[in-house]
């Protein structure tokens, strides 16, 4: 058995006995994503499901004064509430999404033939509440429309003379481009397993050992340094692989638990997902191994290492964020930078879109290269006295 | 047979080793004594390749420790300062991770720690996770560990250090067993009866220096001194560090 090899093997099963390992790296790490995301979504779904759909309850003010439009409104589903005194801070307060309010001399510009005026008092910086008002005012528009229509026939006019434009809308989005919308963040959960899939073991295998002290008696075996190394970053990678496995069987079972049909989204979290997203994810299993190697091995302590890969996991979110806030399109030179390929090319895969063989061969090649120069870096740190020395 | 020419090492404004230069030969136990922050473990460190002196030369068995570093450790079995036992592994896998380091096969490992495992009277606790072990059973393993390959040289870091009567007794009748078996045995301490009691020959460091290498007769000799602990301290210059 090489060097390599035993120290792989060392490293795995003492870490296999480690609980705080374990738990994180095959529990913690794969489950988080997945069963925050079931979780997340189906609130969200159905409370949105509930407002699109159900009884619409808004407060109105001054009903008295238009009892035919209120009627109307009844009719497209409205449920009048009794008014409020003070609209305008019940709903800053959200305690209710949107009030109608009627002004008292609504009935005598109607019957005068004139625009007749109601307020909506909403807040449109209350993003739930958007659903309720939009559902309103489509209420109040088809009405406005109704009574135009009435009032010109009335004078012997062809409605269609009031609407020279009529906008058709063809929506190109397929229900699962729909979807891939929704699951933007997924992305983001599978680098976060790799990432603390093998935190623990880094630290575990350099800060750690440094300061049980165990590093000295070790680098006094006939190995190279290189290749005690090498055995410690196969170890953390192992974990790390196994959590990303872990991880995406476990949204493939959670993908059942979506009520996505409902929203008329599809998705497939298949075995052809798991297998393509797990091919573009390998990279980052080896860019995170000697990433997080390298800040471990400049830490003094087992505590101090653990602040350092606790603020070095903000950085994977960075694509996340970048292409959630910048609507940028999708292009191939992306799938070169390490941690935005995958942030693009899952989003591809979940928006049921073909990633191109070049693209994820491009992916691979990057990362590992990008790894391969960090793991230089990391050896050479490796070769330092400084780092055995724990006293 | 371990030689040492004039080593120096500095870390940053101290000298921590200033020309130290001795020989260990097979079949005899050399001490290494000194007070604390003399240099000892430094100098050990040197030679078994953890750290680069910034001059001078180690010789091991012959082969330069600059030049080749890796056929240097595998000369030596060595038992540093710090045990840094695996605490989530048993003894035996302890043992074992280091053997396969060394690249043995598995009935010469098996046979090699068989041996150690009686010469250190260790049955007891093989098959126990080292957490939680006393002292005595740490060096026990520690040095099991570091021996198991077979090396013609022993270096061995402060040994006996929070060992109790029992323990020190068991491992200078240990450290004795090596020399007969015609092993170069280095070992570094700051106590001098159990200079005194093992050592064929003594090198004393000083802030960084040699200031004796002699048998302990000689050292009486030398100083003037019946009573070797006056003339360590008549050596050293001050009683500062000394364990009495």
């Amino acid at each position: 058995m090489s060097a390599m090899l035993t120290v792989w093997w060392k490293e795995v099963r003492e870490n296999l006995r480690d609980k705080r390992t374990v738990f994180s790296a095959l529990i913690y790490g794969p489950l988080i994503g997945p069963v925050m995301f079931v979780v997340l979504m189906n609130v969200i779904i159905n409370q949105q499901m509930q407002k699109a759909e159900g009884p619409l309850k808004v407060p109105v003010i001054g009903a008295q004064y238009a009892p035919n439009l209120i009627d109307a409104l009844k009719q497209q589903g409205l449920v009048p509430q009794p008014p409020l005194a003070n609209p305008e801070k019940a709903v800053r307060d959200r305690d209710t999404d949107v009030v109608l309010r009627i002004p008292a001399d609504f009935g005598k510009a109607w019957s005068h033939g004139q625009p007749a005026q109601v307020e909506v008092i909403y807040d449109a910086s209350q993003q739930d509440a958007s659903t309720p008002r939009n559902r309103l005012e489509d209420m109040l528009r088809l009405y406005d429309k109704q009574q135009g229509a009435l009032r010109l026939l009335a004078r012997g006019l062809a409605p269609s003379v009031a609407t020279p434009l009529v906008v058709s809308q063809r929506d190109q989005s397929t229900p699962q481009s729909r979807a891939g919308m929704l699951l933007g963040i997924l992305p983001y959960f599978f680098v976060l397993a790799i990432y603390i899939g093998g935190m623990y073991l880094a630290i575990d295998l350099t800060a750690g050992e440094r300061e049980r002290q165990s590093l000295e008696p070790l680098f006094a075996n006939p190995v190279a340094r290189w290749r005690i190394l090498s055995g410690k970053l196969g170890a953390i990678a192992a974990f790390s692989l196994a959590s990303l496995v872990l991880e995406a069987v476990a949204f493939s079972i959670a993908g059942h638990f979506l009520p996505a049909e409902k929203l008329g989204m599809a998705f497939d979290l298949g075995a052809g997902f798991i297998a393509d997203a797990i091919l573009l994810e390998l990279p980052l299993i080896a860019l995170f191994a000697v990433l997080e190697t390298l800040v471990a091995a400049f830490a003094k302590s087992y505590r101090e290492a653990q602040t350092y890969l606790g603020l070095l996991m903000l950085l994977p979110i960075l694509p996340s964020v970048l292409m959630m806030v910048l609507p940028v399109k999708p292009a191939h030179w992306m799938y070169a930078v390490p941690l935005l390929a995958q942030q693009v090319g899952i989003s591809n895969l979940l928006r049921g879109e073909v990633v191109r063989v070049g693209d994820i061969g491009l992916a691979l090649v990057s990362g590992f290269v990008v790894s391969a120069l960090l793991g230089v870096a990391t050896a050479w740190v490796y070769r330092s006295e400084r780092l055995a020395i724990s006293a | 047979m371990i030689e040492v020419k004039d080593l120096h090492k500095t870390f940053g404004e101290v000298k921590a080793v200033d020309g130290v230069t001795f020989s260990a030969r097979d079949g005899e136990i050399t001490g290494l004594l000194g007070p604390n922050g003399a240099g000892k473990t430094t100098t050990l460190r040197m030679l078994y390749t953890l750290m680069k002196p910034d001059s001078g030369q180690v010789l091991v068995d012959g082969i330069d420790a600059a030049a080749d570093p890796i056929a240097v450790r595998r000369r030596l079995g060595v038992l540093p300062d710090a045990r840094g036992l695996y605490k989530r592994l048993t003894a035996r896998e302890n043992i074992d991770y280091f053997a396969r380091l060394h690249g043995l096969a598995t009935g010469v490992l098996r046979q090699r720690r068989d041996q150690l495992v009686d010469a250190l009277e260790m049955r007891d606790i093989l098959d126990r996770r080292t957490e939680g072990f006393s002292q005595g059973q740490r060096v026990k393993t520690a040095i099991a560990r570091a021996l198991v390959h077979d090396p013609r040289n022993v270096i061995l870091d402060e040994p006996t250090n929070g060992l109790d009567v029992m323990a020190t007794r068991g491992l200078r009748t240990f450290m004795r067993n090596l020399r007969a078996e015609g092993r170069c045995v280095l070992f570094s301490s700051h106590i001098m009866q159990e200079v005194a009691l093992l050592c064929d020959r003594i090198v004393v460091i000083a802030a960084g220096r040699v200031v004796a290498d002699e048998t302990p007769d000689a050292l009486r000799a030398q100083t003037g001194e019946a009573n070797l602990e006056d003339a360590f301290v008549k050596l050293i210059g001050s009683e500062e560090g000394l364990a009495a």
